[in-house]
C-alpha cells in the first residue's frame, strides 16, 4: 500500500458515559474506496467525523496528509481545505444561488478570483449532470439534485479525498440512484472515497474496502468479495440479512 | 379635521421650519432611521456574543441585555439626558439624548430578535460551512447572519416600528419630533385635542403600516427567489 491518506491509530471517543469509539485503527491509502458500514449506533458516522475533527477525539492519533489532526497546533481551518465532507442533509447554503453554493470556498475561504472559481464550479456542475442550474437556488432542487450540488461543492476545493456520510440516506428511493451514479463516477477518476453508507450494491461494485463497525469497534476490515460472499461473522450475517430486509 | 390638516400640514411634515429648527415627521424620521441605523449593528454585535461559544462574552453581553431591558425606556431617556453630560463634559441636545437612548434600548430588545434568528439555524450549515474550511468569523458572516437576519425579519420589522413610535418619548425632554409639533398645533387650536391628536395617530399609524408592508414585499421577494415558498 502506498502512504495513507487518512490514518487512525488506536482512537477513542465518548460521549459521556459511552465509548463511542474504542481503539479504532485504520489506513486508507490514495486511491482507496472504503465503505464503513454497520448498524445505527455503531459508531461510523461518528468515526468519519472525527476525521475533518468536526468532532473531537480523547486519544489516539489521527494523520490525515501526514498532518496530526487534532493536535494542539493543527489549523484547522486548513487543513478542512484539503478533505472534502458530503452531509446526510445536504446542507447547502438555501441563501445562495447552486453557484455560489460550488464557489463559496474557492472564493471566500481561498480567495481565488472569481473568474476562475466559477468556471471551476460550472465544470464541476457539469459533471453531477446540473450545469443548467448553476443560477437556481437550493429551494428549487429535489434532494437528489441538492446532493449532487453538494458533492460539486466538496470537490471545489479539489480534495485527495472526499467523507460521505450516509449520503443518500435522506433521499427518496427514486433518487439514490443518480447521486451513487456521480459517486461511483468520482470512484472511477480515482478519488480517494471514505463513505458511510447502506447501500450494499454500491459497497460491492466500487468498494475496495469494507469496513463493518459494531458497538464502536471495527469488527471487520475486508474485500467486497469477502464481506458479502463469505461473511464469517454472525454480527455480519445477522446486518446483511437486515439490509436485505428493508430492500 | 380637514380644515386642521389644511392649515397645520406643514408644521405637522416639518415643524416651525424654516422659520424655526426642523420638527414634526421629518424629525422623527430622522431620529427614527438614526436610532434604527445605530441599534441595528449593536444588536447584531450583541446577538453574536450571547450566541459566542465564550463564556465570559456570553455572561457580559446577557448582563448588558437584561440591564436594559429591565427598565422603562422613560427612564432610561431621563438618565441619559442627566448623565450624558456628566459623562463627556458636554452639553447634549434633546436630540442626541434621545438618539442615544433609543439605540441602546432598541439594541437590547433587537438582538434577542435576533439571537432566536440565530439559534433557529440548523447546526449543519455551520458544519457544512467549517468543513470547508471556513472560519469561525467568515461563517458567523457569510453562512449563520444572513439566514437568521432574514428569518425573524417579522420580528426585526416590530423593533423598527416600536423605535418609530417610541420616537414621541422626545417630548418630555423637548426634543421638536412629530408629537411635539401635534402639542404646539393643540395649543395654538386649544378647543381640538381629540382632533389634533387623531390625526397624530393616524400618521404614525401610516407610517408603520408602510413600513410593515414595504418589509413584508421584500421579505416575500426574496422568498420566491430563493424558492422557499
Amino acid at each position: 500500500m502506498t502512504a495513507a491518506i487518512v490514518s487512525l491509530d488506536h482512537v477513542n471517543k465518548w460521549y459521556g458515559p459511552h465509548h463511542v469509539l474504542q481503539d479504532v485503527s485504520l489506513e486508507i491509502g490514495k486511491g482507496e474506496v472504503v465503505v464503513i458500514c454497520g448498524p445505527s449506533g455503531s459508531g461510523k458516522s461518528t468515526l468519519i467525523r472525527t476525521i475533518n475533527a468536526l468532532e473531537p477525539i480523547r486519544d489516539g492519533k489521527l494523520l490525515l496528509n501526514g498532518v496530526d489532526v487534532h493536535g494542539k497546533g493543527t489549523d484547522l481551518n486548513k487543513l478542512r481545505q484539503s478533505v472534502g465532507f458530503v452531509f446526510q442533509q445536504f446542507n447547502l447554503f438555501p441563501h445562495m444561488s447552486v453557484l455560489d453554493n460550488v464557489t463559496f470556498a474557492p472564493i471566500r475561504i481561498q480567495k481565488r478570483p472569481r473568474a476562475e472559481a466559477e468556471a471551476l464550479a460550472r465544470e464541476l456542475l457539469a459533471k453531477v449532470g446540473l450545469a443548467e442550474k448553476a443560477d437556481s437556488f437550493p429551494g428549487f432542487l429535489s434532494g437528489g439534485q441538492q446532493q449532487r450540488v453538494a458533492i460539486a461543492r466538496a470537490l471545489a476545493l479539489q480534495p485527495p479525498v472526499i467523507l460521505f456520510d450516509e449520503p443518500t440516506s435522506a433521499l427518496d428511493p427514486e433518487m439514490v440512484g443518480e447521486v451513487l451514479q456521480v459517486m461511483k463516477s468520482l470512484a472511477r477518476d480515482g478519488m480517494t472515497m471514505v463513505c458511510v453508507t447502506h447501500e450494499m450494491g454500491f459497497a460491492r461494485e466500487v468498494g475496495d474496502r469494507i469496513v463493518f463497525m459494531d458497538q464502536g469497534r471495527i469488527v471487520v476490515d475486508t474485500t467486497p468479495e469477502l464481506f458479502f460472499d463469505a461473511p464469517d461473522h454472525p454480527r455480519i450475517k445477522r446486518f446483511l440479512s437486515d439490509v436485505k430486509g428493508e430492500h | 379635521m380637514l380644515e386642521i390638516i389644511q392649515d397645520y400640514w406643514l408644521t405637522f411634515l416639518i415643524g416651525q421650519y424654516p422659520n424655526g429648527p426642523l420638527g414634526g415627521l421629518a424629525m422623527t424620521l430622522i431620529v427614527a432611521v438614526l436610532s434604527i441605523l445605530m441599534s441595528f449593528p449593536i444588536a447584531i454585535g450583541l446577538a453574536v456574543a450571547r450566541s459566542s461559544t465564550w463564556r465570559w462574552l456570553r455572561l457580559a453581553s446577557a448582563c448588558v441585555v437584561n440591564f436594559v431591558r429591565g427598565i422603562p425606556l422613560l427612564m432610561l431617556i431621563f438618565w441619559c439626558y442627566f448623565v450624558i453630560p456628566i459623562m463627556t463634559g458636554y452639553a447634549v441636545s434633546g436630540f442626541w439624548t434621545l438618539v442615544c437612548a433609543l439605540t441602546i434600548y432598541e439594541a437590547s430588545y433587537l438582538s434577542e430578535v435576533i439571537r432566536a434568528g440565530i439559534a433557529s439555524i440548523p447546526k449543519g450549515q455551520t458544519e457544512a460551512a467549517r468543513s470547508l474550511g471556513g472560519s469561525y468569523m467568515l461563517t458567523v458572516r457569510s453562512v449563520v447572519l444572513p439566514q437568521a437576519l432574514f428569518n425573524v425579519l417579522p420580528g426585526i420589522t416590530s423593533q423598527f416600528i416600536s423605535t418609530i413610535k417610541e420616537t414621541s418619548l422626545g417630548y418630555v425632554i423637548a426634543v421638536n419630533e412629530l408629537t411635539f409639533a401635534a402639542n404646539q398645533i393643540n395649543n395654538q387650536l386649544l378647543t381640538q385635542p381629540l382632533q389634533v391628536f387623531t390625526i397624530l395617530a393616524v400618521i404614525y399609524f401610516l407610517l408603520c403600516f408602510l413600513l410593515s408592508r414595504g418589509l413584508s414585499a421584500i421579505e416575500t421577494s426574496i422568498r420566491r427567489k430563493r424558492g422557499l415558498l
